[in-house]
């Protein structure tokens, strides 16, 4: 992309300092990071002022229901390996406004790698003309207001379709498929997906799916799984070439493995060897506090974060196993949708063996989601009233967005 | 009651199944087998033939394409219909609750015609889709306290002569017609607005269904502890709501 030393209009330009400004404002208010509003009042002065800040960037969208903040980390790390700046959103601020801002801190960076809000994706994609789309899973998330998930694959295929990006898309999740098909120009990676119950019916012709192994087909229609040509397998990457990388991030489960491995196939399409990208990707230890071990009250409290069904299944997947003890915090605020209907579709007679302590705005409903599971556990209002009885040593710690943050302040992480 | 057995059928949740639908029946299932009954859980997908030796039926909510799909496949295969007609107990969510009626307005924007099992006309409000948490009291002859539930819908569902109102909401819109009605039933068919899902909110209803499958009077009793609590949480936070 050719470069223009200074891409920015003047008025472009004036938006920028009076974002930064209202972000300073925020930021001494105590109002978060400031990276919203100060996008916000930029983009107000400067509706274009995405795409012009962008203008200069070789982009690179990151969008799905789940992991889209842990991947668009680790696409940023392995790029770095190219010795270029990269700009990133890297605190998960993804919708128009927190993109802005983040690229507005920027202007020497030749990479811009850009986590999008799944329904902002079509927008975004018009306004920064990117170069390459990373497209990981789509699942029930927030029926309250993010409305039907297969209406957000049609969406992102009728965007997809005149986009010039290149897509990297899995091929393993049928809703991604669909919508990524749109395309030409697309590089399919088998990167999984354990939540199946969003894709029994054929995104195309609402036949009913059949899934034989790995593979998944329509019946009636003849929509199927495309032949990739990344793949993770256990615990390797397979490139294009049959060669097998071996995979040793620090961030655990099967879903990071799946997110280093969508990572090296974007990396590849820059340039960047796969070796050399998952290198780069082992420096990541926690993405926003997620994944981070912390000692609080004599324990070593492992915090992960899960908002939706398929989130708590790769989570169910990767914690220690019994007894390690595990605290489930569940809140149902604006930012975490309000209907918690979707405890019901989570497994947790899964966690049988645990000792289990509930928290959070909604522990009743979990309470009685987790009765009616038939396993054992307790209720506490606060962190510090659970830890006391739990033994010292290590735990496992998963709640929704807001519970999250609630337990983030609480342990000073 | 350890020899009597009771046959749970899940009604497509490959297509209704979104809103923790899966809760219903888990709900049914442990409280059946708390009461020492040997619950069988038929799930049936829509490509599968829906059994007509059910005790009780269960059909969640869904998506306005799936819903469609699913009145087709449950008119074509014509068991549930078949299920109802020797008495077994239906309980719809939602798009199922649609669906058990005698049409609704389905994704293409066209009449569709649904089971007719329920005396009901369904159609998309233009209005604000309703989201929120409801609090109704249930039709007095079923003897069961207050509903507490969530709803999450466009639709409105018009009542015919035969279909008695399942509950007069006190908070929310339930079947949206401003009369204040929620869900419908007659003497062993019910469809509701509510989610949460409404049988983990309302456990005598889910008791209320086995009583009617099994034709007894009482169950024996339950330790409902987390139920209550939760009960009196979201009955509280609905009536502080703005």
């Amino acid at each position: 992309m050719t470069g223009n030393s200074d891409p920015l209009s003047p008025r472009a330009k004036l938006a920028v300092t009076a974002g930064r400004a209202a972000a300073a404002v925020s930021r001494a208010a105590g109002r978060g990071s400031g990276s919203v509003i100060g996008g916000r009042v930029a983009l107000k002065l400067d509706p274009d002022l995405l795409a012009r800040l962008a203008s200069h960037l070789d982009v690179v969208l990151v969008s799905a229901t789940n992991g889209k903040t842990t991947t668009t980390r680790l696409i940023a790390e392995a790029l770095r390996a190219t010795g270029e700046e990269v700009v990133s959103n890297a605190l998960g601020a993804n919708m128009p406004a927190g993109i802005t801002s983040a690229l507005a801190g920027g202007s020497r960076a030749r990479y811009g790698v850009i986590e999008v809000d799944e329904k902002y994706l079509a927008g975004v994609a018009r306004d920064v003309t990117p170069k390459a789309i990373a497209l990981l899973n789509l699942s029930r998330d927030q029926l309250d207001r993010a409305g039907e998930t297969r209406m957000l694959a049609e969406h992102w295929r009728e965007s997809l379709a005149g986009s010039k990006a290149l897509i990297i898309a899995n091929a393993d999740d049928p809703l991604v498929v669909w919508a990524a098909s749109s395309s030409q120009n697309v590089v399919w990676v088998a990167a999984g997906q354990e939540w199946k119950d969003d894709a029994w019916s054929c995104p195309s012709c609402g036949g009913v799916m059949q899934r034989p192994g790995d593979d998944w087909l329509c019946g009636e229609c003849g929509f199927r799984r495309p032949t990739p040509t990344w793949a993770l397998s256990g615990d390797h990457v397979l490139d294009p070439h049959g060669a097998a990388w071996p995979i040793r991030l620090q961030l655990p489960g099967r879903a990071n493995r799946a997110n280093a491995t969508t990572s090296a196939a974007v990396a590849a399409a820059f340039g960047v060897p796969p070796q050399v990208a998952l290198e780069r990707m082992y420096e990541v230890a926690a993405v926003a506090g997620r994944y981070d071990t912390v000692t609080y009250q004599d324990r070593q409290i492992r915090l992960l974060l899960a908002k939706n069904p398929a989130g708590w299944l790769e989570t169910f997947s990767l914690i220690d196993p019994p007894p390690t003890p595990v605290i489930l915090a569940v809140n149902a605020r604006g930012a975490d949708g309000t209907d918690t209907s979707w405890l019901w579709d989570v497994d947790y007679s899964r966690l049988a063996g645990h000792p289990i302590c509930v928290l959070g705005d909604r522990r009743l409903d979990l309470a009685v989601r987790l009765e009616v599971a038939g396993v054992d556990f307790q209720v506490f209002e606060r962190l510090d009233d659970a830890l006391r009885a739990l033994p010292p040593g290590r735990i496992e710690a998963i709640a929704n967005y807001t519970a999250f943050q609630d337990l983030r302040r609480v342990v000073g992480n | 009651m350890s020899d009597t057995s009771l046959r749970v059928v899940w009604v497509y949740p490959d297509l209704l199944s979104t809103y923790g639908d899966q809760g219903n029946v888990l709900v049914v299932e442990r409280r059946a087998q708390q009461r020492g009954l040997n619950v069988q859980r038929v799930d049936v997908r829509s490509d599968q033939p829906v059994p007509t030796s059910g005790d009780i039926y269960l059909i969640g909510g869904g998506e306005d394409r799936p819903q469609r799909l699913a009145a087709e496949r449950l008119r074509r295969d014509g068991g549930l219909s078949r299920a109802a007609s020797n008495g077994a107990i239906i309980f719809s969510v939602c798009a199922g609750y649609q669906i058990l009626g005698q049409e609704f307005i389905n994704d293409l924007g066209q009449r569709e015609p649904g089971l007719g099992l329920l005396d009901v006309v369904s159609t998309r409000g233009e209005a604000e889709r309703c989201v929120g948490d409801v609090l109704a009291d249930i039709d007095e002859n079923l003897r069961l306290p207050q509903l507490t539930g969530f709803e999450n819908h466009q639709g409105i569902t018009h009542l015919g002569p035969t279909a008695r109102p399942f509950a007069r909401v006190r908070l929310g819109k339930g079947n949206g017609t401003g009369d204040g009605t929620e869900g419908a039933w007659n003497d062993t068919v019910f469809g509701t607005y509510m989610h949460g899902p409404v049988l983990a909110r309302n456990p005598q209803i889910a008791d209320l269904l086995v009583k009617l499958a099994l034709d007894v009077n009482a169950l024996p009793p339950v330790d409902d502890r987390w139920y209550e609590e939760l009960r009196a949480e979201r009955i509280a936070a609905a009536t502080a709501a703005p």
